[in-house]
C-alpha cells in the first residue's frame, strides 16, 4: 500500500494579517506559515495506516520557507518518503494551477491511496483533492474522519451536519479529503525531528510550468468591516469579571 | 450559453439543507443581474416533493435509484451531464460536505472556472469571499464562461429562498451511473450524550485558546458555577478533550442559546455559522483582530486564564 500525502503551509491566523500594496493579496513578508491544519490530519491518518497495514507514507508539499521542518517533522512521525516540489508558487499558487501540475507527478509515485485535508483555510479556488483526483482518474470524497482498508477498497467515515456519518466503500486507488484523523495529530519531540534531518533526505521534483487557467481573478482583498463589532469590556480580568457578572445579571441568567 | 443561474439543491435524509435555501436566495441577486432565471437542480428518488418550497422558476429533478442518498461520484456524473447540456452562466453548490466534494471534480473535468467560500453577490455580479477563518474577504468578478461557485451561510437568509408557491418542476432524464466506485453503506447517528447542546439556553463554549485538555476544567468550573453546560469547537474536540456530542459547528450541532460564551474561540466561519442563532454571544479572547468579536455583543480581550477563574469566584461568591 503506497499512500501520499500533500500537504501545504498557510498563514498561521494566529497571527496579524495584512494585505499587500497590490491591494489583491495577503503581504507574505511578515507571515509565519504552518502546516494547514486538515494535511495534519492527513499525514496522522496516513501514520496510522502505516502502523495498522504497513503502507509506505509519502509526504510532499511545495518547496516554500518552512517545507523542510514540514517534511523532516512528519518523517519524525513516521512518514517514509519525503518530496519537495519545485516551482514559481508566487505567481501562480492557486488550486488550478498546482493541480494540473501535482497530479502528472503524484501519477509516477503510483499512489494507491492519497490523502490531504479536506480543504485549506486560503483556498480560494476550491479545495485541491477533488482536482487531482478528477486529473488521475479517481473516486473523490471529502470530510472523512476516518479510514479503514479492506483489500481493494477502504471504508471511510464521512461527516455530515449535525454529527451524522456517512459510512462509505471507494475502490482504490482513491482520494480522500481528510476533516480529522482517527486520533489527534501526534506529538514528536524536536529532538527526534533533528535527528531525522541528520537521517532523512528530501527529494526534489520539479513541477511543470503552472497553468493558472480557470482560477479566480482576485480584485482587491479586504478585512471585514466590523459595522457591528461587540461592545468591548475591560481588558482587565478582573474588572471584566465584574462587567461579565452585571451582564449575566442584566440577562437573566444569575 | 444562456445567463440563468443554477442551484445544486442539497438534501439530506429527505429534508432540504438551509444551505439551498440561502443558495436560492444569492442565485436571485446573479440572476437578477445576469437577466437570466433561477433553475434549482434536484437529485434523488421520489423527491419531487423536496421542489415544493423552493424559491426557484423552474426545478429540473433528475430521478434515480443510485441518487437516493449523496454520493459524490453519482451526483458528479449527473451534474456534469445537465451543466454541459444546459450551459447556465453560474452555478451553485453550498460549501459542505456535499457541494465540496461535487464541485471539484467537476471544475476539473469540464475544465470550469471555480470561486469558492463565497458569501454575498455584490453589484455587478461582483462576489465577496470569506477565507482566511473568516479574516480576509477577497473580491472577485464572476468568471466565465459558466462559473462554478461554493457559497457559505452568513450572507443571505433561509426564509428568503422558500416560497409559499411551488414551481415548476420539470424531469429530466440521468446519465448512466453504473460502476459506481463510491457505494454508501449505512448512516451512522450521532452518539448520543447527557446533554443536548442545540436545547441548553447557557453554553460555555471553550477552543483552540484553552490550550490543553487540564484547562478544561475552568470552563467546567464556571459551567457548574452559573449552571450552564460546557461546549466546544472542532480543534477541541478533535484533540478528544471533549466528546463530539459537545461539538458546535458545521459537523456538530448548531445551537441557540440564550446566551453563548466563547472562551479562546478566534470565530472561524464553520464555528460561526452554528452560532449565530444565540439571543446574546460573548467572546473572550486575547486576540482583538479574532472575527468572533464581529457577532459577538460583548467582548473582551483579557486573557482567559486570569478572567474565566475570577468570572467563577465571583459568582461562587453570589450564588453563595
Amino acid at each position: 500500500m503506497n499512500i501520499i500525502v500533500p500537504v501545504k503551509l498557510v498563514p498561521d491566523l494566529v497571527e496579524e494579517l495584512s494585505i499587500d500594496a497590490s491591494g489583491t493579496a495577503l503581504d507574505t513578508a511578515w507571515l509565519r506559515m504552518i502546516i494547514n491544519e486538515f494535511d495534519d490530519h492527513a499525514i496522522e491518518q496516513a501514520i496510522l495506516l502505516k502502523e495498522k497495514t504497513g503502507a509506505q507514507v509519502t509526504v510532499l508539499s511545495m518547496n516554500i520557507e518552512g517545507v523542510d521542518d514540514l517534511l523532516f517533522a512528519a518523517a519524525a512521525r513516521g512518514a517514509d518518503r519525503l518530496i519537495k516540489l519545485n516551482g514559481d508558487f508566487v505567481n501562480a499558487s492557486n488550486n488550478h494551477a498546482l493541480a494540473r501540475a501535482m497530479a502528472t507527478l503524484i501519477q509516477d509515485l503510483k499512489p494507491d491511496l492519497i490523502l490531504t485535508g479536506v480543504q485549506a483555510h486560503n483556498d480560494l479556488d476550491g479545495s485541491i483533492g477533488p482536482r487531482i483526483s478528477n486529473y488521475l482518474g479517481m473516486p473523490y470524497v471529502g470530510y472523512i474522519s476516518g479510514v479503514n482498508i479492506s483489500d481493494d477498497k477502504v471504508i471511510v467515515r464521512k461527516e455530515y451536519p449535525g454529527g451524522l456519518i456517512g459510512e462509505m466503500q471507494v475502490s482504490l486507488p482513491a482520494l480522500l479529503g481528510i476533516q480529522a484523523a482517527e486520533q489527534p495529530p501526534r506529538y514528536v519531540a524536536i529532538s527526534k525531528v533533528r535527528q531525522m534531518m541528520k537521517t532523512m533526505s528530501i527529494e526534489e521534483l520539479d513541477l511543470a510550468t503552472l497553468d493558472s487557467m480557470g482560477a479566480p481573478v482576485v480584485n482587491r482583498m479586504f478585512q471585514p468591516e466590523t459595522t457591528e463589532r461587540a461592545t468591548m469590556l475591560s481588558e482587565n480580568a478582573e474588572d471584566a469579571a465584574n462587567q461579565l457578572v452585571n451582564i449575566f445579571k442584566e440577562l437573566g441568567v444569575l | 450559453m444562456n445567463q440563468d443561474i443554477f442551484v445544486a439543491v442539497e438534501h439530506l435524509r429527505g429534508k432540504v439543507s438551509d444551505i439551498s435555501y440561502i443558495m436560492l436566495a444569492a442565485a436571485h441577486d446573479l440572476a437578477q443581474n445576469t437577466g437570466g432565471k433561477v433553475v434549482a437542480l434536484l437529485l434523488g428518488l421520489n423527491a419531487q416533493q423536496l421542489a415544493g418550497n423552493l424559491n426557484a422558476d423552474q426545478v429540473l429533478y433528475a430521478d434515480h435509484s443510485l441518487l437516493t442518498d449523496f454520493n459524490p461520484e453519482a451526483y458528479q456524473r449527473t451534474l456534469i451531464g445537465i451543466i454541459d447540456e444546459y450551459k447556465p452562466r453560474a452555478v451553485l453548490f453550498g460549501h459542505t460536505s456535499i457541494g465540496t466534494d461535487t464541485v471539484g471534480c467537476i471544475s476539473a473535468q469540464l475544465g470550469l472556472p471555480l470561486v469558492s467560500s463565497v458569501r454575498t453577490i455584490e453589484a455587478n455580479n461582483k462576489l465577496i469571499s470569506q477565507i482566511c477563518g473568516g479574516k480576509i474577504m477577497a473580491e472577485c468578478n464572476l468568471p466565465e464562461p459558466i462559473a462554478l461557485i461554493t457559497l457559505v451561510p452568513g450572507g443571505y437568509k433561509p426564509e428568503q429562498g422558500q416560497s409559499t408557491q411551488s414551481p415548476p418542476v420539470t424531469a429530466i432524464p440521468v446519465q448512466v451511473l453504473d460502476g459506481l466506485r463510491i457505494l454508501l453503506n449505512k448512516y451512522i447517528e450521532p452518539e448520543t450524550s447527557d446533554v443536548d447542546i442545540s436545547k441548553e439556553p447557557l453554553l460555555i463554549a471553550v477552543g483552540r485558546g484553552i490550550q490543553n485538555q487540564d484547562n478544561i476544567s475552568l470552563a467546567e468550573e464556571l459551567a457548574q458555577a452559573i449552571g450552564g453546560v460546557v461546549c466546544a469547537s472542532r480543534p477541541v474536540v478533535d484533540q478528544g478533550w471533549l466528546p463530539t456530542s459537545r461539538l458546535v459547528g458545521k459537523s456538530g450541532s448548531t445551537v441557540k442559546p440564550k446566551v453563548y460564551l466563547a472562551i479562546g474561540i478566534s470565530g472561524a466561519p464553520e464555528h460561526v455559522e452554528a452560532i449565530t442563532g444565540s439571543d446574546v454571544i460573548i467572546a473572550i479572547n486575547t486576540d482583538s483582530a479574532a472575527p468572533i468579536f464581529n457577532i459577538a455583543k460583548y467582548g473582551t480581550t483579557a486573557d482567559l486564564f486570569d478572567l474565566v477563574p475570577a468570572l467563577t469566584e465571583k459568582i461562587k461568591n453570589i450564588k453563595g
